[in-house]
């Protein structure tokens, strides 16, 4: 892969996290580690907790455990603040705001940002990447076709200039040509320095796509490592890659 | 001919006032589909905060100062009230926070009924003129409450559709949820949503204060709730489905009151409202929501 290197230091910590809704603990207990530059990828079937692992480090749900991002804690910080600190979220289902035009949207991913001319530029190296977008510029995007808001949801998300994008199951319901796309997409954002910790059902093509890979199953870690070894692994071959 | 005309320059007044008192309804429904029942309240005292004014100023304020010191004031409270009573419980039940509006309401009509129990009089904020236009009488004040609200109205809908803080709004109308991932604190958007709405509320009660020059602790009842009534003709939820309900309420209480007995009007308002509703459930402009599944 011709990309950055990928560093020894850790960018995002997950130490012990637990996630709870009433009385379900939808996470258990889980750790692991996000390296500088590197894809890392989340595999596991529907509700295994991918999407409640997320949330929690966006901010957006009560969790206990320890996260911290560039070495600092995160627990108590607030969902916005949380983007500040550098961590984008594509979520589930894609969160475009259907009643704003495209524009709106990714200006709206630039939020905390007050560099007008950075803004406009990367707007116009987003459109480049994505020119599906830059024919609907001024269009609602609730019009959109489902792969044009996933682009859509992952151009915004980099308006922030994160460095590390948090993205879960971007290839949800997508035909297999968009999600060949979305890839490509998710291959140059890491080409250019951005740390990806991608959530994913479809095992194959994230493992592909990761470095470093865990299996969440009913909420728990059971395997965690290159992802080229859990290709590999029978297990993961046998539960999650159809073999 | 003259007649109507003049009934037609009262009605587009009376219709600008509903419309400014019906967007905060719309406004904070927008962003919370909650209804603030509580607004009506406020709009009632946008017109005390002004007698207040004007009555203990050491010095005579032009309208402008009057005008923004109501808005400031009574947008203040709107914050406050959403702050300490709404925001707690945000998770709650819908129905929680239309009881809690429903008592503030009650605390502040009832709190200026024990300051003030009787009507008061509202002072002339200025020197009031009529003047003829082609046979129909026109007052300063008429022209000054439709330029006023005519203003705000463009002022508000440029904020909306223009603005950083108006693309943050209707992305809070569309998914609070996903909003915080923008960077955005929906707390300080919703905020500054009852600071413009309860705002406009207040210079509401001031030029309708000034129009129907006495003024009273229930008037926000029986004036707020006809503004609900035209938001909800309109289409709750939805910015010119207030003004067009305001304008719609205002034209039809001119024109009953004008070839009826004054007595019937407000059973012909409401009678339209169940009418339209029959026929536009979620009012004129207004869209069934959308559901997520």
């Amino acid at each position: 892969m011709s990309s950055p290197a990928v560093t020894e230091d850790i960018l995002l910590e997950v130490k012990g996290l637990t996630v709870s809704y009433g009385d379900i603990r939808a996470v258990k207990n889980i750790s692991f580690q996000v390296r500088r530059g590197e894809i890392f990828t989340l595999i596991g079937a529907n509700g295994a907790g991918k999407s409640s692992t997320l949330r929690a480090i966006s901010g957006l749900i009560r969790y206990s455990g320890t996260l911290s991002f560039q070495g600092e804690n995160l627990y108590g910080v607030s969902a916005d603040r949380i983007v500040a600190r550098g961590l984008a979220q594509v979520p589930e289902g894609r969160g475009i705001f259907g009643n704003l035009t495209v524009m709106e949207n990714l200006r709206l991913g630039a939020w905390l940002r007050r560099d007008r001319r950075g803004i406009r530029e990367d707007i116009e190296r987003i459109l480049e990447a994505l020119p599906r977008l830059k024919e609907r510029l001024h269009q609602l995007s609730g019009t959109l076709s489902g792969g044009e808001q996933q682009m859509l949801a992952i151009g915004r998300a980099l308006m922030s200039r994160a460095r590390m994008l948090l993205l879960d199951e971007p290839s949800m319901g997508l035909a297999p040509k968009l999600i060949a796309d979305i890839y490509r997409v998710l291959r140059e954002i890491h080409a250019t320095g951005t740390t990806l910790l991608l959530v994913e059902q479809n095992a194959n093509l994230a493992l592909r796509l990761a470095h470093r890979a865990a299996v969440l199953e009913t909420g728990e870690i059971t395997l965690c490592g290159e992802s080229a070894t859990l290709l590999a692994s029978p297990d993961v071959q046998r539960a999650y890659l159809g073999a | 001919m003259a007649y109507f005309a003049q009934q037609a320059v009262n009605a587009i007044s009376l219709g600008f006032l509903y419309a400014l008192i019906g967007l905060g309804y719309t406004m904070v429904y927008g962003v919370l589909t909650m209804i603030n029942f509580a607004h009506g309240d406020l709009f009632m005292l946008g017109a005390f905060v002004c007698l207040l004014l004007v009555t203990f100023s050491p010095v005579a304020l032009p309208f402008p100062v009057l005008l923004i010191l109501v808005m400031v004031i009574i947008g203040g409270l709107g914050v406050l009230i959403e702050r300490l009573a709404y925001r707690p419980l945000r998770q709650a039940p819908r129905v929680s926070a239309v009881i809690t509006a429903l008592g503030c309401g009650l605390v502040i009509s009832n709190t200026t009924l024990s300051i003030s129990p009787y009507s008061r009089a509202m002072p002339e904020v200025f020197d009031d003129r009529y003047f003829n236009v082609l046979g129909v009488g026109v007052s300063t004040l008429q022209v000054l409450i439709i330029g006023v609200s005519l203003a705000l109205m463009i002022g508000l809908d440029a904020l909306i559709h223009k603005s950083r803080f108006g693309m943050a709004l209707r992305a809070v109308a569309y998914d609070a949820g996903t909003v915080p991932l923008m960077g955005i604190s929906v707390n300080r958007i919703i905020s500054l949503t009852f600071l413009i709405g309860t705002g406009l509320g207040g210079a509401a009660g001031m030029l309708y204060g000034m129009s129907f020059p006495v003024i009273s602790a229930s008037m926000g009842i029986l004036v707020g709730w006809k503004a609900f009534i035209a938001a909800v003709i309109g289409g709750i939820g939805n910015i010119r489905g207030a003004v067009l309900g305001g304008f719609i309420l205002g034209t039809v209480e001119i024109f009953s009151v004008a070839t009826l007995p004054s007595t019937y009007r407000d059973l012909i308002s409401y009678s339209l409202l169940l009418v339209i509703l029959i026929f536009k459930p979620y009012g004129i402009l207004g869209r069934a929501p959308n559901i997520k599944v």
